[in-house]
C-alpha cells in the first residue's frame, strides 16, 4: 500500500496533451475518485494516477508515452467514417457528432495504430480514444485494428492493443456489429504464427470490445479500478431491481472471477510489457518463429 | 395495395409468439435429432438448444436460441437470452462439429445475452468473443439463418457463418430496439424510432450487404404457415450447405475471412498527423 503514495519514478513520459493544457482552468486537476486537486505538471509527472492510487484516463495521444522514444509510428492514419445509416433523429445527428468529435480530438475517429517498440521490442499498437464518442468501436476503429493484427502477422511482432471503450457505435448499426467478427478473424490469423496479442483494459472496456478481441487476448492486463463487463451496471441493476456491489465488474473483480491474467500499476506497466514480450520473442538462443498452421 | 410494414411492425412479427422457433425447426426438419446438454463446465442452458440431427440425409450439428411460449417456459429459457454456459454449449457443438466434419446450422432468435451479475461473473463476454473466435476458424461448413431476433453480441455469438440468411419479416441490430432506444436517447419507450432509424429490416441487411439472402413468409408473418416457412427455409439451408461442402476447407475459410474483412462503411482521407495542434479541415 505505502508504494502508492510514493512519487513513483519515471516509468514513462506522457506524449503532449490532445488539447492545451496549461490554461489557468485545468492547472490543478481534481481527482474524480478522492476529490483532491493535484498540479497538473504533478500529475503529469506521476502518470496520472492521483495520489489516492486512483488512475485518470489518458488519451490516445498521452498513451504513446508508454514507448520507446521517438519509436511510435502512426499508420492508417487516413481512415475515416462515414453515416452509412443517414443517421438522424431528433435528439441526435451522426453526421454532426462526428464532426464536433473530430474538432475537438483532432482524430477522424476513436482510434491511433500503429508500430512502435517497448525496450527495443517492435509491435504492432492500437490505442483508443474514448473522448471520441466514447471510444465506441464502428467501422473505422474495426478496420483499423483488423490493419494493425494483419501488419502484425506480416511483419511477425506481437500486438498491443490499449482500450477504453463503451461498446459498439450504436450510429453505425448492424455495421458497427460485424466489426466483432472482423476483428477476430485478423486475430485468428495472427495466432498461427505464435505471435501473442497482449489486451491491455484501462478503464473502461465494455460490450463490443469485450465480446471480441479484447477479452480473447492471449495475456490481459487491467489497470487497477478499470470497470470492465459486457452489459452495463444500469442496465443489470434494471434488470435485477438491486444495487449491485460497489466492486462488480472491476478489475479487481475480474481478476477474482479469472477473466484476466493481472492488474499492473501504470508504473509498472512499461516493463511488464517489455519483459512479457521478451518471453515470446525470444524463446530460445535461435529466437525463430513457430511454423504457420501448426 | 397493402400497407408495407414498418421496421416497427416487423420487430413485432419477429416476436410473435407463435412464431416458429428453433425446436419447431428441428422437428420439421430433421429425420433424426438427439438434443445435446450441457457445457460440461458449469450448466445446461435451455436458452440455447444443441443438437446432432439429420435433414436430406445428411448429419448436421443445429445451434438454436430458444424462447418460450407461456410464462413458464420462457422463464425456463430465460425469454431466448443465453447465459456463458449457453454459449459454451455451443462451443462445444463448434468443436464437435469440426471433428467429425459435419456442417453447422446456426438459427438466430434472441433478444440479446443474458445481462446479469452471474452472467458477468461468469464472462458473459469472453464467452461471445471465444464462439467469434471459433466460428472464424471453424474447418467445417456453417450457415445461419434468423428466425426471430436477431440482437446484438448475443446473436452473433452463434452467427459468425459462411452464409447469413434472414426470414422476411426477421430484424437484427447492434442491440435490440429497446436498448438501442435507451443507450442513444436514454428512452427505451422511443424504441420504434430505433427500429427505423437503425436500419435493422432483413431489407436493409441486405442492401448493406451484410445478409446473403432474405426468405420470404405468408402474409402477416411466418406463424401463418409455419410449416411452409420451415420448409422454404430448409431448402435454402440446405442448398447453401451442399455449395459450401463442396468448397476445399482452405478455400472456405478464406471467403469467410473475406466475406467479414470487407464490412464497415470507411473512406479516406488525407491522413491526419497529429491531434496535437489546431483542427484539421475535415471536409
Amino acid at each position: 500500500m505505502k508504494e502508492l503514495f510514493r512519487r513513483a519514478p519515471k516509468a514513462f513520459t506522457p506524449g503532449e496533451q490532445t488539447r492545451d493544457q496549461g490554461t489557468p482552468d485545468n492547472m490543478w486537476v481534481k481527482c474524480p475518485s478522492c476529490g483532491d486537486l493535484t498540479y497538473h505538471k504533478q500529475l503529469r509527472d506521476n502518470l496520472k494516477v492521483c495520489k489516492c492510487g486512483h488512475h485518470m484516463r489518458l488519451s490516445a495521444v498521452e498513451w504513446q508515452g508508454l514507448f520507446d522514444s521517438e519509436s511510435f509510428t502512426e499508420e492508417d492514419g487516413d481512415i475515416a467514417p462515414l453515416d452509412p445509416l443517414n443517421f438522424v433523429s431528433p435528439k441526435d445527428n451522426y453526421a454532426q457528432k462526428l464532426r464536433d468529435s473530430q474538432l475537438q480530438t483532432g482524430l477522424y475517429d476513436a482510434m491511433i495504430s500503429g508500430y512502435a517498440s517497448i525496450m527495443g521490442q517492435a509491435l504492432q499498437v492500437t490505442i483508443t480514444e474514448f473522448d471520441f464518442i466514447g471510444g465506441s468501436m464502428g467501422s473505422v476503429f474495426g478496420e483499423k485494428i483488423a490493419r494493425a493484427a494483419e501488419r502484425a502477422y506480416e511483419r511477425r511482432v506481437p500486438l498491443l492493443t490499449i482500450n477504453a471503450s463503451g461498446g459498439a457505435r450504436m450510429h453505425e448499426g448492424v455495421l458497427a456489429l460485424m466489426q466483432l467478427p472482423k476483428v477476430n478473424l485478423t486475430l485468428a490469423r495472427l495466432g498461427t504464427i505464435g505471435m501473442p496479442h497482449i489486451s491491455l483494459m484501462t478503464d473502461p472496456c465494455y460490450g463490443g470490445v469485450l465480446a471480441s478481441y479484447a477479452s480473447v487476448a492471449d495475456i490481459i492486463i487491467a489497470e487497477p479500478g478499470a470497470r470492465i463487463g459486457f452489459a452495463g451496471r444500469r442496465v443489470i441493476e434494471q434488470t435485477i431491481r438491486q444495487k449491485l456491489p460497489a466492486n462488480f465488474q472491476s478489475a479487481e473483480f475480474m481478476l477474482e472471477h479469472g477473466m484476466i491474467d493481472m492488474v499492473v500499476p501504470r508504473n509498472d506497466l512499461r516493463s511488464t510489457l517489455g519483459r512479457l514480450f521478451k518471453l515470446y520473442t525470444m524463446r530460445d538462443a535461435d529466437a525463430s518463429p513457430l511454423p504457420a498452421d501448426v | 395495395m397493402k400497407t408495407p410494414l414498418s421496421a416497427w411492425d416487423k420487430v413485432q412479427i419477429s416476436r410473435h409468439v407463435q412464431r416458429p422457433r428453433t425446436l419447431d425447426y428441428i422437428r420439421v426438419l430433421c429425420e433424426d435429432y438427439f438434443e445435446f446438454h450441457g457445457d460440461r463446465r458449469f450448466a445446461d442452458d435451455a436458452a440455447i438448444v444443441a443438437g446432432v440431427g439429420r435433414i436430406d440425409g445428411q448429419s448436421v450439428v443445429i445451434i438454436g436460441h430458444q424462447k418460450g411460449r407461456d410464462t413458464r417456459e420462457n422463464m425456463r429459457r430465460n425469454f431466448g437470452m443465453p447465459k456463458p454456459e449457453g454459449y459454451r454449449k455451443a462451443m462445444r457443438l463448434f468443436h464437435h462439429a469440426e471433428k467429425f466434419a459435419l456442417p453447422v446450422i446456426c438459427l438466430i432468435d434472441t433478444p440479446g445475452a443474458d445481462p446479469s451479475m452471474e452472467s458477468e461473473s461468469r464472462g458473459q463476454g469472453n464467452a461471445i468473443a471465444e464462439n467469434i473466435l471459433i466460428m472464424a476458424q471453424l474447418r467445417t461448413p456453417i450457415v445461419s439463418l434468423v428466425i426471430g431476433e436477431g440482437g446484438s453480441g448475443g446473436a452473433l455469438a452463434i452467427g459468425v457463418t459462411d452464409r447469413i440468411l434472414m426470414l422476411e419479416h426477421s430484424v437484427y441490430s447492434v442491440a435490440a430496439p429497446e436498448a438501442s432506444a435507451a443507450i442513444l436517447w436514454r428512452d427505451s419507450s422511443k424504441a420504434p424510432d430505433a427500429a427505423k432509424t437503425m436500419r435493422i429490416t432483413a431489407q436493409d441487411l441486405k442492401d448493406m450487404n451484410i445478409i446473403d439472402a432474405i426468405i420470404p413468409e405468408p402474409e402477416g408473418g411466418a406463424h401463418n404457415d409455419a410449416d411452409a416457412t420451415i420448409r422454404r427455409a430448409g431448402v435454402a439451408i440446405m442448398h447453401n450447405i451442399d455449395a459450401l461442402n463442396a468448397l476445399p476447407t482452405s478455400v472456405l475459410l478464406d471467403q469467410r475471412y473475406q466475406k467479414y474483412r470487407v464490412m464497415g462503411a470507411i473512406k479516406t482521407m488525407p491522413t491526419n498527423q497529429s491531434s496535437n495542434g489546431e483542427p484539421l479541415s475535415f471536409l
